[in-house]
């Protein structure tokens, strides 16, 4: 049986592990900075604890932090890692770098449960929760990790269907003790899983993005089954209970097809479900999955669809397809070739 | 499915029986409506977090039926399966809209995913549709006897792991993608795992069926 991981505890939990290992009270924080500050591999390289403490440890633990075992480059920049997430199981995460600033991509669970018609990830089912330490791990052992920017939870799962690791996870990366990153650098993307997603509101200062991809209650069925659970209607209902005036920022995710959701109807009821709501919308242009009925919306028609939505007063852009060659953009992450392999 | 903000209700169990090996069937006397297809947060105490489950008995039915497998790790269902007639339960309002129309249409499930067809079924929605239940035993095909006295020759069971007297021997997958022709003007209800929703919607779509016409509700 593998050793449990160090990475990815909290200050809480680093304290009870040093009372029941008998070591002194600040040995706690130390393995903190050890963590979370520094750049080590193993529990050996804790210099300022001793020997017999580091022993100790080592005994019952391991450090839990893994480098990425193959990455992918496209040829606009943007690279995708790959990371093992337990026996035979393996996530990913797209780093975006851009002029002004570098977006990392990171999973929250292997696989997804949600089954959305236009995503490969939902072609995988489900696997896995990552743990908060898996989850800031793409973190810290990405190669570029002083030039991140920006982070999105946007990679492979549904971070709300995984919300007490994701919320630990947010902890981490943007405490003093942790990461140190500011919330206002962070987006957790979600399909609305509105008890997790009221839990994200009150307990933390991140921005969200919400997948809406139809204003239409039965359109949306048709896309995403989670809204015979938790409609968009009900989403937005709890989202304007927020205030979202100040540095908070809520989005909309509208992955874009033709014929299906691009028209002008659709431009209506988004203004009207939005109505007195700040917010933004981002557009995305669709990437081809194996088996789907569905189709790209032209660029005409997205530009179209922005300016429509610009006008009736709902900030609009349309997002940069980045990685698609490597198959890192949006709606595209898999591991099930992989998965498939190692059974 | 977990669900943390629900006002929940204090119930009364009134049997929690065995159907299956590791399968359990609660009841508790309605005292609310509902549609057909919707499901119910349950937890075992007031501040429980609550999971969701498909009702499972009809609308006219005196008591609410939730099927529910035992999931070794899980938080909730190895002690629910430790209730006896007279413990409490506390329950959310019903919500969802996993509804089927009236005519024509495809029930598709594998394991409790049948949960909300039973619902369907009980509330006299039966009429004019197919089933296909997938299982992994024959033991795994709960109310087969209520499904088949109404639907005869349209309720196929389709058993992956064991050979039997049945309609199918074989995966829900396999039942489907050997169907010559599927209709494509008909309705297609799914519940289960996504991974049954995710690769039984492939087929349909495969096949020709619009993904309009593709209802999925997907347990998680």
């Amino acid at each position: 049986m593998s050793k449990e991981k160090l990475f990815g505890k909290t200050p809480s939990e680093i304290k009870t592990i040093v009372k029941q290992l008998e070591m002194p009270a600040f040995t706690a924080n130390q393995i903190i900075d050890w963590l979370y500050k520094k750049e080590i591999t193993d529990i050996e390289q804790m210099s300022n604890i001793s020997a017999k403490n580091r022993s100790l440890l080592s005994e019952k633990y391991q450090l839990g932090v893994n480098l990425p075992i193959k990455s992918q480059e496209s040829k606009d920049g943007t690279k995708k890692y790959l990371y093992p997430a337990g026996e035979g199981r393996f996530i990913e995460t797209a780093y975006i770098p851009d002029e002004n600033r570098s977006t990392l991509c990171v999973s929250s669970q292997v696989g997804c449960k949600m089954g959305c018609l236009f995503c490969m990830t939902g072609k995988q089912g489900f696997q896995q929760q990552l743990t908060a330490g898996e989850i800031v791990n793409q973190i810290r052992s990405l190669p570029e990790r002083e030039k991140i920017t920006n982070i999105v939870y946007m990679g492979m799962g549904e971070p709300f269907d995984n919300p007490i690791e994701l919320m630990k996870s947010l902890e981490i990366i943007t405490s003093e003790w942790g990461l140190g990153m500011s919330p206002r650098r962070i987006t957790v993307s979600s399909i609305g899983i509105i008890p997790a997603m009221k839990t994200f509101l009150d307990n933390s200062t991140c921005h969200l993005a919400i997948s809406m991809h139809s204003p239409f209650e039965e359109e949306r069925r048709q896309l995403m089954p989670i809204q015979h659970v938790y409609s968009i209607k009900d989403v937005v209902s709890l989202l304007k209970n927020y205030d979202w005036h100040g540095q908070r920022r809520i989005s909309f995710e509208y992955i874009m097809l033709k014929g299906v959701n691009d028209t002008e109807s659709h431009v209506r009821e988004i203004a009207r479900i939005l109505n007195g709501l700040s917010c933004r919308i981002n557009l995305i242009k669709f990437h081809a999955i194996p088996d789907t009925p569905l189709e790209a919306s032209d660029k005409a028609s997205m530009l179209s669809f922005r300016d429509a939505l610009t006008a009736k007063g709902i900030f609009t852009s349309i997002r940069q397809s980045r990685g698609e060659d490597i198959f890192a953009a949006c709606g595209l992450l898999s591991t099930k070739e992989l998965i498939k392999n190692n059974e | 499915m977990i669900h943390t903000t629900t006002v929940l209700t204090k119930q009364i169990v009134t049997s929690n029986i065995s159907i299956a090996p590791n399968v359990y069937l609660l009841s508790f006397k309605r005292s609310f409506s509902f549609v057909p297809g919707q499901w119910i947060a349950i937890g075992l105490y007031p501040t429980d977090t609550p999971r969701l489950y498909s009702i499972a008995s009809g609308i006219h039915n005196d008591e609410i039926n939730i099927l529910y497998d035992i999931k070794p790790d899980g938080a909730l269902t190895p002690n629910m399966a430790t209730l006896k007639k007279g413990d409490s339960i506390y329950i959310s309002k019903p919500d969802g809209s996993f509804y089927t129309e009236t005519g024509k249409a495809w029930w598709i499930a594998t394991g409790t995913g049948i949960a909300p067809f039973k619902a369907m079924l009980d509330s006299g929605l039966g009429k004019d549709k197919k089933l296909i239940h997938g299982g992994k035993s024959l033991q795994s095909f709960y109310f087969e006897k209520e499904f088949s006295d109404v639907m005869g020759e349209s309720y196929i069971r389709c058993c992956s792991r064991e050979n039997g007297d049945i309609e199918y021997n074989g995966r829900v997958t396999d039942y489907l993608k050997q169907q010559e022709q599927l209709p494509s003007n008909e309705k297609y209800y799914l519940c289960g795992s996504s991974e049954m929703v995710v690769e039984v919607r492939d087929i349909l779509v495969n096949k020709a069926v619009p993904f309009g016409n593709i209802i999925a509700e997907i347990y998680f």
